[in-house]
């Protein structure tokens, strides 16, 4: 039956995944993250990171709140490239050009 | 995926009917401690698994390995995946030469698949000093039998059609490096190490180490151990163990970010590197562009939280290269410590005057790629077998008896 509920739906894993993933000894949220990829697509956890949390204390056994958020990832929503590239943040080399990268230019992001 | 189907079986972690991988047994936690062992690991990352690894597969087999966190927890979990045996000193190409043989065959012997892939290396140049640099490397390359040429600008854009060659002078190419996913690594040694006999204890951190004679207590959070030999393969965080005995390591962390996009439809083949800013990047097999970049100015620290600096300069490169990869998203950012060492290279062998306890540190970023040629010899030495000359080149020694200075630093570390 397991099989059949998915927790994260954008990497499509199962309640049966973070079975088969405590069954082989990785239990900890983070290497349940590692070893089933839950988390790691567009939402990075937004969506399943409770609903996961919930399941793994029921498979494991443990007490919920001993069940610590794996650590959130930066940036927050998936963001262009060249969004960041414009950001003043940014260290400039040698052979940087002097202006603005050429994505700026174009439109809008 | 067949939950629950290994449930009391450790002594075999063969493959079972389905062809699924069994329970390494030690993971689970509450594993009990061994009151002693005839060689402790400290540390499960990719360098202390594959000496674990080594050691079993050739009869020693009473080892444990400790951790203080989780499989993939440190550098090992956190690096790009990036395997090349373009390197700058003959002893560094010849191991890469032989880690890559390793790679090819990993998920035949360890029975795991780590998306190995030979796409190449492509270092690009953008200058006269960079190309004579990287002619020095090739010329060397070449006569250690590595296939690396250089590429004209034209031809690197043949290789990666998504370059823009705007002030590319050439390119160093060579289609036999390669990248792979790093936690199957982990898994693969953790595994087929504790169906050898070994004993794998994560959540398990060392609090004191005292030499005894003969051995040393490894005292943890979960109980002493006494072991007769130790290995110390905490990566960056080295330096703390190797304390404990009186030995100072030269070694230092530097924080590296790395970054990964959504999945994109497989169109880059070789991981393609720039030297100017020590920009990469490649496509991993989920089709993610995972790199970093060098962000100059930042010293010695283990803080590794992530930084909008990075991300900023990272894709400011990255649209200069590759402008079409403008559009892309990036997903998710993170950091791993680098490992440095004064000379570019690793710290292997017994410390002077301090015996049985070996060193496996100072790999400056580049210890996964190397860990499995590192673990096999490191794996013969130990079993009596032949004691290659990394064991004596390498020492922590070097530093203080004048050796280092007879041999050349590696100047190829990237990132």
């Amino acid at each position: 039956m397991g099989s059949k509920i998915v927790v994260c739906r954008c990497e499509d894993v199962t309640r049966a995944d973070l079975e088969h993933s405590v069954a082989r000894g990785y239990r900890d949220i983070e290497e349940v993250k590692r070893y089933t990829g839950f988390g790691t697509g567009p939402c990075q956890g937004k969506e399943c990171l409770a609903v996961v949390a919930t399941a793994l204390a029921e498979i494991t056994g443990e007490d919920p709140s001993f069940i610590a958020p794996f650590t959130s990832r930066p940036p927050l929503a998936p963001t262009p490239i060249k969004l960041l590239a414009r950001d003043p943040a940014a260290h400039r080399f040698p052979d940087d050009p002097a202006e603005p990268v050429a994505a700026a230019s174009e439109e809008e992001t | 995926m067949q939950p629950g189907n290994d449930s009391d079986d450790d002594d075999d972690a063969g493959p079972d009917a389905s062809g699924e991988f069994r329970v390494p047994a030690a993971l689970r936690g509450g594993a009990a401690l061994p009151e002693r062992a005839e060689v402790v690991i400290i540390g499960a990352g990719v360098v202390g698994l594959s000496i674990a690894y080594h050691l079993a597969k050739r009869g020693m087999t009473d080892v444990v390995v400790v951790d203080r966190g989780y499989l993939a927890e440190g550098a090992s979990g956190r690096n790009g995946g990036g395997v090349r045996q373009q390197w700058s000193t003959e002893i560094n190409i010849r191991l890469m030469q032989e880690s890559v043989a390793l790679c090819r065959r990993f998920a035949v012997e360890l029975g795991v698949n780590v998306w190995f892939r030979q796409g190449g290396y492509l270092f690009l140049a953008r200058s006269a000093k960079e190309i004579a640099r990287l002619e020095k490397n090739i010329a060397l390359q070449n006569r250690c039998g590595v296939s690396t040429r250089m590429l004209s600008p034209q031809e690197a854009g043949e290789v990666v059609p998504e370059i823009d060659l705007t002030g590319i002078v050439g390119a160093a190419y060579n289609p036999t490096d390669g990248i792979l996913f790093p936690w199957p690594f982990l898994w693969g040694y953790a595994r087929q190490a504790i169906a050898l006999g070994v004993k794998v204890l994560t959540h398990t951190p060392v609090r004191a180490l005292t030499a005894q004679k003969p051995g040393f207590t490894v005292e943890t959070d979960r109980g002493s151990i006494q072991a007769r030999r130790v290995i110390n393969a905490c990566g960056s965080w080295s330096p703390s163990i190797a304390k404990m005995l009186g030995v100072e390591l030269p070694t230092w962390p530097i924080r590296h970010e790395i970054c990964s996009s959504e999945p994109l439809k497989p169109f880059l083949r070789p991981m393609v590197s720039e030297l100017s800013s020590g920009l990469y990047c490649s496509q991993s097999m989920r089709g993610e562009i995972v790199g970093g970049v060098t962000v100059p100015g930042h010293g010695s620290t283990h803080a590794m939280g992530s930084t909008l600096e990075f991300l900023a300069t990272y894709s400011r490169r990255l649209v200069k290269l590759m402008p079409r990869l403008g559009d892309v998203k990036i997903l998710r950012q993170w950091a791993g410590p680098y490992d440095c060492s004064p000379d570019g290279n690793p710290i292997l062998g017994e410390p002077p005057g301090v015996r049985d306890f070996y060193l496996a540190c100072g790999f400056v970023g580049h210890g996964f790629m190397m860990a499995p040629i590192v673990g096999k010899l490191y794996g013969d030495w130990l079993t009596g077998g032949e004691r290659h000359e990394i064991f004596d080149r390498y020492t922590l020694g070097r530093f203080t008896d004048g050796s280092a200075a007879h041999h050349e630093k590696e100047d190829f570390n990237i990132g």
